[in-house]
């Protein structure tokens, strides 16, 4: 006898919001960074549709500071999937003047996102977007819902959200509005990698063990890239043996000293680790409640 | 991993942000950075102790008056299972997220401070428990060492809450007290020596103790089809299945089952979850079914096991926990969502108004309002197949949605 024990309601739960969405939704998108999470995300998205293949194509908001490594898994996860992919740059909001580049030492193109992303979901008439985050990732994200409605501006009422009663998702939406969906809300890091190593999904190798030229700042380890990465002249670099524990930006995202050279052995540094996963987000790092004040502009 | 739901509830300034802080501290939870904010807005704000509560309080707002406004979740885990902490806001202009939190609890917190004993709202938080039927509840009488550790405190305590667990009509649950300090640490995770005379669990002991066959034991099986598979790619030119979430009990290939509304026979022919084929798909489980007959089935349809069928229902008792600030009246219009599917009500009856702690009810109001809990009638445009939400959680429930904001304006449990 062969039966689907729950063990992992945390995938269920994820595949039974997926399945909400296609059919609560007329134009979904799933928000793909490149990152573990969103590529946890098209697992489970696979697993939701399966044999039928995946109803919404992937929207990935390029900073143009991206690690080339994301990229390239990008393109080979895409055509090996036969996903419809769509890409929106920043580079290209900056251009129209729409944005302006941040200047000086913590310079980064993290914030400019929110607004290519706005334009896009415009663009394209997306009626909710999914994406990865979750909810112990840091304390504003927190409170935020499974269907999280944002305004004609993107924007989050944080004071005035829907509740969320059993299972039941209240796809219903005004004219104008849009969702972000988060299946993947109730998961913790451990839990993304735990279920990474299950399921033998692939992931960009940057987030294992490998030498890279870097510089020190603030305690935090960055990446060394003088066409992206602001540096001072008295900032040393060297090459030390680090991984990132998670992908964003370069400008934003600082490597840890690991040598986790595969899952498995992510997984016990992560049970063991001190630091939380967005203690190495330069972001965050900006104020106590940087997060929340970047949610409430529309930041995914 | 097993995964267990907690709900707490307490009034402001119970010390509920401070429990889970100290849940988390205790169990090893919070990494060095997290530490390091505490302990230095700890510092900033001139505290003695560290201020705990500043792990969970994440919004400005909150951080800014020192109380918790809305549902936070938290997460931690031990060697035998996950948490999911929902921290929810004891404010009585909050009781809606009190219910959001607890609905998909399989446990509850109640605290009480041992200097006010049991006040009003700990009958409004024990009352709101009752009504979702969560299975376990653990009272935890906080601050002891603000009342010297005394026992007398805590059994005075027990004693006015065990009165109020006499005038509850839901006995399936159980009810344990713990005496703590969530300050100082006592009877949270490990076993205080201020208090030699309780000899019982500390709320982590117990929380690790909790039989999961007991608290996930949930009714018989009811599968709401979500969607339609139909691939048509090459290999799967005639599959047809039907995806969605197994609640209840577990469904196997072989089983008679009954297709409704159409009321059609027929038998599950094959389970699969994503690339496998499996026998059984067990409650909770997201699959997709394949049937040995070829029905007309979609989206809102519900499988049952024959034998086990709900009741199909156009009228409905329902008792409704009001969330919203337009108030609900006799003769509106709502979006009535049960499971997948949405069907329009009309309020046909407010039959009484029911008082949180107890105490009652109110003869029929005109209309109720913002954290109103009240025993309404419905009248369907479509019928919803249900069962009591005493016999079925999940198929026993609903949201009411209004037409002109979209907002969720309603719990409602089935009668």
């Amino acid at each position: 006898m062969k039966t689907t024990a729950i063990i992992n309601p945390l995938e269920n739960e994820a595949i039974y919001i997926i399945r909400e969405v296609v059919a609560q939704f007329e134009r979904p998108v799933l928000l793909f960074s490149g990152g573990k999470d969103s590529i946890t995300l098209v697992r489970l998205a696979q697993k939701a549709f399966y044999p039928a293949k995946i109803p919404f194509p992937l929207l990935h908001i390029d900073t143009g500071h991206n690690f080339p490594e994301t990229i390239e898994f990008r393109d080979r996860l895409v055509e090996e999937l036969g996903l419809e992919l769509i890409v929106r740059n920043v580079q290209q909001s900056i251009d129209e003047g729409k944005v302006i580049e941040e200047q000086g030492k913590y310079a980064s193109r993290n914030m400019l996102q929110t607004s290519t992303l706005l334009d896009a979901i415009e663009e394209f008439k997306f009626d909710a977007c999914i994406g990865g985050a979750r909810r112990d990732e840091e304390k504003a994200r927190a409170k935020e819902r499974i269907f999280s409605v944002r305004d004609d501006f993107g924007q989050w009422d944080e004071k005035n959200q829907r509740p969320e009663l059993f299972d039941l998702l209240n796809g219903e939406i005004n004219l104008g509005q849009n969702v972000r969906v988060f299946p993947i809300s109730n998961w913790t890091e451990l839990d993304v990698w735990s279920y990474i190593e299950r399921e033998n999904i692939e992931i960009p190798s940057i987030y294992f063990a490998h030498k890279r030229n870097v510089f020190h700042r603030d305690g935090m380890i960055w990446s060394h890239d003088d066409d992206v990465v602001y540096r001072e002249a008295d900032e040393a670099t060297e090459e030390l043996i680090v991984r990132f524990r998670t992908v964003g930006d370069m400008s934003c995202t600082a490597a840890v000293l690991s040598e986790a050279s595969d899952v498995k052995s992510v997984v016990q540094e992560i049970r063991s680790s001190t630091i939380s996963e967005r203690g190495a987000r330069i972001d965050d790092k900006r104020s106590e409640s940087a997060m929340e004040k970047r949610k409430q502009q529309g930041y995914f | 991993m097993e995964v267990l739901k907690i709900a707490t509830a307490g009034s402001v300034d119970d010390g509920k942000s401070t429990l889970i802080g100290r849940i988390l501290y205790d169990t090893k939870s919070l990494t060095t950075d997290k530490l390091e904010a505490i302990e230095k807005t700890s510092k900033q704000k001139g505290y003695d102790y560290l201020d705990f509560s500043l792990a969970t309080d994440g919004l400005v707002a909150e951080r800014e008056q020192g109380i918790t406004i809305d549902v936070a979740h938290i997460y931690f885990s031990t060697e035998n299972r996950s948490y999911i902490i929902a921290d929810t806001p004891g404010h009585i202009e909050y009781t809606r997220n009190m219910v959001t939190g607890a609905s998909t609890s399989q446990a509850s917190i109640i605290l009480i401070d041992a200097r006010k004993g049991v006040i009003e709202q700990t009958n409004r938080h024990f009352f709101i428990n009752n009504l979702l039927r969560v299975k376990d509840i653990v009272v935890a009488v906080n601050k002891m060492d603000l009342v010297d550790y005394s026992e007398a405190a805590f059994e005075s305590i027990k004693r006015d809450f065990q009165e109020l667990i006499g005038k509850s009509e839901y006995k399936e649950q159980t009810i344990s007290f713990i005496p703590v300090s969530a300050l100082k640490g006592d009877n949270v995770v490990h076993a205080s020596d201020k208090m030699p005379w309780y000899d019982g669990n500390t709320v982590l002991e117990h929380m690790e103790s909790l039989d999961k066959a007991q608290i996930y034991n949930d009714g018989t099986p009811r599968f709401p089809v979500q969607s339609v598979v139909r691939p048509k790619t090459q290999e799967f030119h005639d599959f047809r299945g039907y995806s969605g979430k197994v609640y209840g009990g577990d469904l196997s290939v072989g089983d008679e089952i009954v297709v409704l509304p159409s009321q059609t026979n027929s038998k599950i022919k094959e389970i699969y979850a994503f690339n496998e084929k499996y026998d059984t798909a067990v409650r909770r489980s997201s699959v997709t079914l394949t049937l040995e007959d070829d029905i007309n089935i979609s989206r809102g349809d519900m499988i049952v096991k024959k034998g086990h069928l709900p009741t199909i229902n156009k009228e409905l008792e329902a008792v409704v926990c009001w969330m919203d600030s337009i108030q609900l009246r006799s003769r509106n219009k709502y979006i009535l969502q049960h499971g997948v599917n949405k069907v329009l009500a009309i309020v046909t009856n407010i039959n009484d108004k029911i008082k949180p702690d107890f105490s009652g009810t109110d003869d029929a109001p005109e209309s109720i309002g913002m954290n109103d809990i009240a025993s309404v009638s419905f009248k369907l445009n479509r019928p919803i197949y249900s069962d009591r939400f005493e016999d079925h959680r999940t198929n026993g429930s609903f949201i009411l949605i209004d037409q002109n904001t979209n907002n969720t304006v309603a719990a409602g449990f089935i009668q």
